[in-house]
């Protein structure tokens, strides 16, 4: 993965990338993995009768314990608790259903044995947010911080993952860059 | 001035409290962004021309604050608009709450 290349214009305009095996295998692997943490939720929290009856969908009105899944599903507000609880009932759905949407998009568009990936620009959007996501979440597992060095100490036993994170930001960077200009 | 003579005139009309009701009622939300170790400075500022449809130095003026001063609001309205300009930065991966302004 040498970056992203823009081609066509217009509505012909694509991003363009070529992902080794192993890096497509590692993506996949990760996007697939935050992907079921999500539907996890969901599932934790079955359609009722009324539910089922109305076709309104009320997500849980609590926060989850989980502190990955707290980053990705965040509260509304701080300051008032019961319109936090509110709020997160009404939306969580459709935003597990976006996030979800997105990882999608990426397993689509890249191929199980890596090569070239070429998006149209809402694709991109939807590899952004779930490359976001993926790094959301190993960011609160690895605990990284703003001034996160390169590599890590090997004592460290982050050192070994902390070497995806960076690649999976210079991913996302260079989709930004490439994709920036044609907006 | 204690000993002045003549009284400050008592007011003579009292805030009705109705009119105050209504001007908290009216107070507009603010859709708040909080910077966080992970999300990069170029993405947040292209989620913020993309969402909002901000010129790129607004929406960079807008990062910096979020990157420089820990927060900053990023978009301003009734509470219905704000609630779903949340749920899009959500979406988006962005650490953002609303607050009344």
């Amino acid at each position: 993965m040498n970056g992203w290349k823009r081609s066509g214009r217009g509505v012909k305009a694509r991003l363009v990338a070529s992902l080794e095996v192993q890096e497509a295998a590692v993506l996949r692997g990760l996007i697939g993995e935050v992907r079921q943490m999500l539907t996890d939720r969901t599932d934790d929290n079955p359609a009722d009768e009324l539910t089922v009856l109305t076709g309104l969908r009320t997500g849980p009105s609590t926060r989850p314990d989980d502190r990955v899944l707290a980053r990705l599903l965040p509260d509304f507000t701080t300051e008032d608790a019961d319109l936090a609880a509110g709020l997160r009932c009404l939306h969580e759905p459709a935003l597990i259903e976006a996030k979800a949407a997105a990882a999608a998009t990426v397993l689509e568009t890249l191929p199980e044995s890596g090569g070239r990936v070429e998006l149209t620009p809402e694709q991109a959007d939807a590899w952004l947010a779930a490359l976001n996501d993926v790094r959301l979440a190993l960011g609160i597992v690895l605990d990284v911080s703003e001034d996160m060095p390169d590599e890590l100490p090997p004592e460290d036993p982050r050192a070994e993952h902390i070497g995806v994170y960076h690649w999976l930001t210079f991913v996302q960077d260079a989709l930004v860059q490439t994709l920036m200009p044609l907006r | 001035m204690e000993t002045m003579a003549v009284p400050l005139p008592a007011p003579t009309r009292q805030v009705d409290p109705v009119i105050a009701e209504d001007s908290v009622a009216d107070t507009p939300w603010q859709a708040i962004v909080w910077n966080d170790p992970v999300n990069l400075m170029s993405y947040v500022t292209y989620v913020l021309q993309k969402l909002f449809g901000y010129p790129e130095p607004q929406a960079t003026a807008l990062m910096l604050d979020v990157h420089h001063k820990g927060r900053a609001a990023v978009s301003s309205g009734d509470k219905d608009k704000i609630e779903t300009d949340v749920a899009k930065l959500h979406a988006a991966g962005l650490w953002a709450t609303m607050q009344r302004s």
